[in-house]
Formats: structure tokens, sequence, C-alpha cells
């Protein structure tokens, strides 16, 4: 295990166990009453749904330039949270919606691109999934992340056009309503806590599989023996 | 890398690999007609289909045509983009076109315009049946209407050549192109369908058209370069 995995995923989990208790007792909302309290876990999963994608494209971009396989191990942990948290934003957010714009879904051009994103990163995994040879595989994946994050701001902008230029924006979500200090002080923990879970999740996660590609290499296999007579000692 | 010797009458040894490999699937396409008559035949019943989903009472939807045409070119180029790789892997031609010495953007290229001339092909008849099917004004503006179709044409193409090279060596493939392909040309669908409506209004607003025909020469300048920069490292063994 890297040094650091054993910090950050403690701080990880002691996040996640205090959480609940502040998320109790911060005060309900005037006109929502407890069901704003799902935004605690939607609104940092979005904000990670943003943020796993850019590092899968950025890896990506570099993988191809430079070639090397941890940039695109990092890519393939960083998509498989982004589908991770993709569903976690999209199945909170219209239970969100239900209540605050009183209907599950609009054709906003924040959740449609969410919701395009999402099929785009479905659609990367099935793809390395379909290709034997792993290096083959590594190279197209790596090109769908870039085509996939160069398309993002596209793919915002045009489907914000479409709908403004024939009729008005039916949300507003841009008014930030003022929040109590309790609240906040939940949403800023709840927020490092997804951070801290992704970031350990990421790394992990990359490891693990450059493990799994390479289990049949010497070096794994010594590291395996020498752990189990660590373990055995 | 090294460039296939030039011929003085046909330009640069770039240029030159673009059309030898664009006339080599003219010359298959025009012999076989495989490709180019089941793309037609499928667009063309896509358009049916919809007649028979959206029309009500002998009267055509109104502001359907847009998205009926689009809808059909879409599913169209999906079949000629999946069949035009396919042919390469089953004459197992697809190692012969990647040993020639020419530089692998020039194979894209070549490809490109081969699916887009198919396409073009289609959409000749596929845009006078819409018009005439379902009573739409398409060619009050013909020069903004070929802008709009060539451009969304293009932009498609590029993003598809682009997979289907991809996806050649991959199970599943057939299924695998829409599923990679769509979410990426949303954009184009949502700027090709809004500017072909926008052409169709009675009083048609040539802002509009402009704007949603900006929008498609930026993605496809912005595909055009990425598949140029990534094809190599795609196709490379």
């Amino acid at each position: 295990m890297p040094k650091w995995f054993s910090p950050a995923a403690i701080l990880c989990g002691l996040m996640f166990i205090v959480s609940p208790v502040l998320i109790a007792r911060a005060p309900d909302e005037a006109a929502m009453g407890m069901v704003y309290k799902i935004y605690y876990y939607h609104m940092p999963s979005a904000w990670m749904f943003l943020l796993a994608p850019l590092v899968c494209g950025v890896s990506s971009a570099l993988f191809l330039a430079r070639g090397r396989p941890e940039d695109d191990r990092r890519a393939w942990a960083a998509a498989e949270l982004t589908v991770l948290f993709g569903a976690l934003t999209l199945i909170t957010g219209p239970l969100w919606a239900r209540r605050a714009w009183g209907t599950w879904w609009v054709w906003d051009a924040r959740l449609t691109s969410e919701l395009i994103l999402l099929f785009l990163y479905l659609g990367y995994i099935a793809l390395v999934e379909a290709i034997d040879d792993p290096r083959r595989a590594d190279r197209a994946g790596a090109l769908v992340a870039i085509v996939g994050a160069v398309n993002v701001p596209i793919i915002y902008f045009s489907v914000r056009w479409w709908n403004t230029l024939h009729q008005g924006a039916t949300v507003s979500m841009s008014a930030a309503p003022k929040m109590a200090t309790t609240m906040l002080t939940a949403m800023l923990l709840m927020t490092f806590a997804f951070w801290a879970y992704s970031f350990a999740v990421v790394f992990t996660r990359a490891r693990a599989i450059v493990l799994e590609r390479e289990r049949e290499t010497e070096w794994v296999r010594g590291m395996m023996d020498s752990q189990a007579v660590g373990a055995a000692a | 890398m090294t460039r296939a010797p030039a011929a003085p009458a046909l330009g640069s040894g770039f240029a030159r690999s673009v059309w030898l490999v664009l006339r080599k699937d003219l010359t298959v396409e025009v012999r076989s007609g495989e490709i180019a008559y089941t793309t037609l035949f499928f667009a063309v019943s896509c358009v049916l289909i919809f007649a028979f989903a959206l029309v009500k009472e002998g009267r055509a939807p109104e502001g359907g045509a847009a998205g009926i045409l689009w809808i059909a070119i879409l599913f169209a180029s999906t079949l000629a983009l999946g069949r035009g790789f396919e042919r390469e892997r089953q004459a197992e031609t697809l190692r012969a076109l990647l040993l020639a010495p020419v530089p692998r953007p020039a194979i894209y290229v070549g490809k490109l315009l081969g699916i887009v001339a198919l396409l073009v092909a289609a959409e000749a008849v596929l845009l006078p049946l819409v018009a005439f099917l379902f009573t739409a004004r398409l060619f009050a503006h013909p020069f903004w209407l070929a802008g709009i179709v060539l451009t969304c044409t293009v932009g498609l193409a590029s993003v598809g050549t682009l997979f289907a090279a991809m996806l050649v060596r991959a199970r599943s493939r057939d299924m695998l192109l829409p599923v990679l392909l769509y979410p990426i040309v949303v954009p184009v669908i949502i700027a090709g369908v809004q500017g072909t409506e926008a052409l169709l209004q009675p009083t048609v607003d040539l802002e509009i058209v402009r704007f949603w025909l900006l929008l498609l020469v930026t993605f496809d300048v912005v595909f055009v370069v990425l598949a140029l920069w990534t094809f190599e490292a795609v196709m490379s063994d």
C-alpha cells in the first residue's frame, strides 16, 4: 500500500462516520424541509463528477503523448469513479428536483450534459472491456476519453443554446441560497470526504490494475512472496 | 514517416495518398453498390417509420421534418461507418492499408472523404423525399441548406470514421459504435436539427442559421484536427 493510503482512508472513514450527525443537526431548509438534505450527497458527488472526467481526460492525453502505463491506469480508475459519481448525481438529483422544482427532470443544459457524459463513460468502459489486446484497448480508451473531454464544453453550450434560443430557461439554478453555518460545515465536510475518498480510490485502484495486469511477471511474484513471508513471520 | 513517391500530376505525397484511398473506396463502392444501396434504403425506411409514427389524420406534423431528416441521416451514417471498415477487415486488406508507405492521417482523410461522399449521395435522395412527404420548404435557401447539411455530415463522419477505425478489432463493434458515437455527436445533431428547422420557418432568420453553422464548423475543425493527431496512435500495432 502507498504510505499515505492509511491516513487518507482513516480520514475519509472518520468523516463519513461524523457526517450523518452533522447533517442531522443542520436545520431543515425553509421551503423544502428535510428533503433538501440529499443535497449533502448530491453536490459533492456532482463536483467529483466534474473532476473525475477531467483527471481521466488529462491522464489519457498524457498517456497518448508520452506512453507511460501509469497514466492510463489512472485514467481507467478515474473513469470508473466518473460512472460511480455520475450515477450518484443523477439518482440524487431528480429526488431533490421533484421537491424543489416539482418535476423529476428538466432538459436543462447542466442535467442534459451530465446525462450525456455518463453515457459516454459507460461507453468507454464497454469499449475497453471489448478489446482483447490490452495495449490496443488502452489506446482506444485514451482516445475516447480525450474526445469526450474536448467535447464536454461543446455539448454543454450546444444544449444550452438548444434550449435558450427558443424558450427561456425553465429553472434558474445559479441563484445561490444563503446557508446557515451548520449547513455550510456539513457541506464542506462532505466535500472533503468525497475528495479524500476519490483520491484514495483512484490511486489504489490504479495500483491494483497494474498488479492485475502484471500478475505473471517476476517482480509481482517476488513482491507476493516477500509479503507472504512477512505475514508468516 | 516515409511517403509514397509523388506523382507530379497529383501534387504532394499526402494529397496523392488521400486520393488513392478515396478512389479505392469509391471504386469498390461503385462496383458493388453494397453500402450505398443499404444505407439509402435504410434511411428511406427510417423516414417511412417516422411518417407512420407521427403523421396524424393524413397531415404531416408541424416542425417535425428537420428532426426526422437528421435522425434518418444519423442512423444511416452509423450503418455506413460500420460497414466501411468491416469490409477492410473481412477482406484482410486493413493490414495492407496500414503497411502501405503513406502517412496514417492520409488514410484517415481518404476514408473520411469516402464516407462523406457516400452520405452526401444518400442525402441527395433523402432531402427531396423529406421535403416532398412532409411538405417542408427545405429548398427555399439552397446554399444555407447545403452548408448545414455538409458541415453536419463532415461532423458525423469525422468522429465516426475515427471510432470505426478504432473499433475494427473490438468484439461487438457493431453495438459499440452507436454507443460511443451518439453521445459525442449530440452537438452536431442539435445544430443540424436547429439549423434546418430555422430554414423551414415561414420567415427565415438567417442569424440563427449562421449561428448553428458556426457551431458546426467549429465542431468539424476541432474533431478533424483531433482525429489527425490520434489516428496514428489508434491504428498502430
